[in-house]
């Protein structure tokens, strides 16, 4: 069983080997790196290529490890019990199982991915370190220990809005996603857009880093919208003249609405950057 | 096996735990970066560096270890600037402890024989009474007990006795006198709280609860609210060296005060006047810096802008380019200072001299006018106001 990239997702070398040792020594993974590199789709491709379930846990700000495990719906109990309902007298008929016990359940080995870890509370990844170390818990209602049947393959994608706990970290293994070289840049289009001209892909690519290279950016166009951006060139039939020639002009690129996504960026743009800037 | 490796990774400020090293040697065991060096290196980095701020370090240590060479004690040394670590003993030492280190033969003394010491020693240390390393009685070192030692790679004070801190994060290291100070500011800071409930539904609204059910003639009507977050954003300036070293304790006091009590907290250091370029890590203040302008494009006009710095200066270094102390700035300081106030809607100078003196330095007062007349002494009062400024 061993990771090595699908037909729609370019894993390198360094990528390649985290994700094995994680599924060798059963360690969750970390990932991190600049918004659009594919962290998130990192795990839906690892399920699909070894043939896993997936059992996504989307954080939010608001959500707290137990969600997790599981919950336990006082309130309906409370409304049946003023109704009569005879399910009241089973706890368990309250008790809601989350992401983490479904995968548990799972029958064969299953990811888990835990999506952007760092939304949360501080204190979260702390809830969750005997869970994730030991694969159980214990559910206080009914009493029971919930076991994983197979350690499931953990990936925890973070976008460094907080800084996570040592202790948490100790027990991961953490990779970044660094941004793609020209060369694996390539890659990814090929496989996106397997029919597209070189010429224009060698265009987009030179006015795409050099967008990345303004400084100032408020957020760096990455990846996945570089994609985007390639598709409505496509749509739009931008041959890879014009490319050039915005280039050489200094224009903001055609269809920068793909790529610049704050309307303070645009500003940068321009041979005359401080007066645009109004400064 | 490897354990210089992983003791060297600890050496140059990694925080490797023994577990990790454990995970990286059952990693190996697998057979998981077989024969491939290049695998070695990225295994290892996956166990055992948890952040991407400290890959520069590793690869660092990797390259010197894998030469064959161990991380030279010059490197060290150029590291941790003398001027630096004699602030910091400043700050910590107290009058008693001042003439112990006459036991050494003064501070001098101290940062020599230091010196002298690194120079002589090769590799790493433990226990003994001379050599750098740990669990020792050497006036240097880390978890010793000589009353005037240097700590070295401990992350707390054990004995509270050790003179100097020598680490990256100084503003970790708070002990209890200094929350006793900080207490007073974060009641002050507190004031600049903007609670509003938001998000989803989360909290029982208690009140709003039984009124519901009242109403519902006895059946439970459960109502939610949201949790109430503190929604202020900060961004803070720091002057630091030259004329602000005696004002360095007041300034962390404040620091670490407004660090606990926003959430939103972005904080800056500049040296004397603000200019095109600030950084966050004052000990690579020479390499790694922010452009001011992409700040004022990156933190929008609802941040509060809180500046803290003596201004005393020479007009110069606020009215021509190029009037930097440090670097050719190619314009004036006044005009950046005047951006930023343009950008916020709410900007205060705290300024650590005495009110009484800033008449008769001109540079304050520039400042002052510059500021729109928005300079508070950096005493209890002084932030007070600043605080109420600033809610308004």
């Amino acid at each position: 069983m061993k990771f090595t990239g699908t037909d729609s997702y370019i894993a390198t070398e360094d990528l390649m080997l985290a994700v094995n040792s994680a599924i060798v020594l059963e360690r969750p993974l970390l990932i991190k790196g600049e918004p659009g590199t594919g962290k998130t789709m990192l795990a839906e491709e690892v399920a699909r290529a070894l043939g896993m379930p997936l059992f996504q846990w989307h954080i939010k700000s608001s959500t707290k490890a137990q969600q997790g495990l599981y919950e336990y719906d006082a309130v309906s109990r409370l409304r049946d019990s003023q109704l009569g309902d005879p399910r009241v007298h089973a706890i368990s008929n309250y008790i809601v199982k989350g992401k983490l016990w479904e995968a548990f359940d799972s029958d064969c080995q299953a990811v888990v991915l835990i999506d952007e870890v760092d939304k949360a509370d501080i204190e979260f990844p702390n809830d969750l370190l005997r869970e994730l170390d030991r694969m159980e818990f214990y559910v206080y209602e009914t009493q029971q220990v919930v076991q994983a049947k197979h350690r499931p393959i953990i990936i925890i994608t973070s976008n460094n809005e907080k800084e996570l706990p040592d202790a948490f970290l100790r027990r991961c293994f953490f990779h970044f996603i660094r941004f793609p070289d020209r060369e694996t840049l390539e890659q990814i289009v090929a496989v996106h857009y397997p029919d597209i001209q070189s010429s224009l892909v060698k265009e987009a690519l030179e006015v795409f880093l050099g967008v990345r290279d303004v400084p100032g950016l408020k957020k760096k166009p990455s990846t996945s919208e570089l994609l985007d951006w390639l598709k409505i060139l496509l749509a739009e039939k931008i041959g890879p003249e014009h490319l050039k020639n915005s280039r050489k002009e200094r224009q903001i690129p055609p269809l920068h609405g793909a790529l610049l996504k704050n309307e303070l960026d645009l500003l940068l743009f321009g041979p005359s950057r401080r007066q645009s800037a109004g400064y | 096996m490897l354990i210089d490796f992983f003791q060297q990774l600890r050496k140059a400020g990694i925080p490797v735990s023994i577990m990790e090293f454990l995970t990286l040697l059952e990693a190996m065991q697998k057979h998981l970066a077989f024969g491939s060096a290049e695998n070695f290196y990225y295994l290892a980095r996956l166990c055992m560096v948890k952040d991407e701020t400290h890959f520069d370090k590793y690869d660092r240590v990797f390259m010197e270890y894998f030469k064959g060479i161990t991380v030279s004690v010059e490197d060290l040394n150029q590291e941790i600037p003398e001027e630096w670590l004699r602030r910091v003993a400043e700050r910590f030492l107290t009058d008693e402890e001042k003439q112990q280190i006459q036991a050494m033969g003064g501070l001098d003394k101290l940062m020599e024989t230091l010196k002298k010491r690194f120079e002589e020693q090769k590799e790493r240390h433990q226990g003994g009474s001379k050599w750098i390393g740990t669990g020792g009685t050497s006036p240097f070192g880390a978890y010793g007990y000589n009353p005037e030692g240097i700590r070295i790679g401990q992350s707390e004070s054990r004995h509270r006795r050790a003179v100097k801190v020598w680490e990256k994060r100084e503003f970790k290291d708070f002990d209890d006198s200094v929350e006793l100070g900080t207490r007073n500011m974060k009641v002050a800071l507190r004031k600049l709280r903007t609670f509003a409930r938001e998000g989803e539904a989360l909290e029982l609204d208690l009140p709003g609860t039984i009124r519901a059910t009242a109403g519902n003639a006895g059946f439970l009507d459960i109502k939610m609210v949201p949790e109430r977050h503190n929604k202020v954003k900060v961004l803070l300036f720091l002057d630091v060296g030259g004329s602000m070293d005696p004002h360095v304790e007041i300034c962390e006091q404040l620091f670490s005060a407004a660090r606990s009590e926003f959430k939103h907290l972005e904080y800056f250091y500049f040296h004397n006047f603000v200019y095109e370029r600030v950084w966050r890590d004052n000990q690579r203040r020479w390499d790694a810096h922010h452009a001011t302008d992409s700040l004022i494009n990156q933190f929008g006009p609802d941040y509060k802008l809180v500046i803290v710095g003596d201004a005393s200066m020479s007009p110069y270094e606020i009215h021509l380019p190029g009037g930097s102390v440090e670097h050719h700035n190619p314009e004036p300081g006044s005009v950046w200072l005047r951006r930023l106030t343009d950008h916020y809607r709410r900007a205060v100078w705290l300024n650590p001299e005495p009110r009484e003196q800033w008449k008769y330095t001109p540079s304050i007062q520039i400042t002052e006018q510059l500021m729109a007349g928005q300079m508070f002494p950096l005493n209890m009062d002084g932030i007070d106001r600043a605080i109420k400024y600033l809610g308004t």
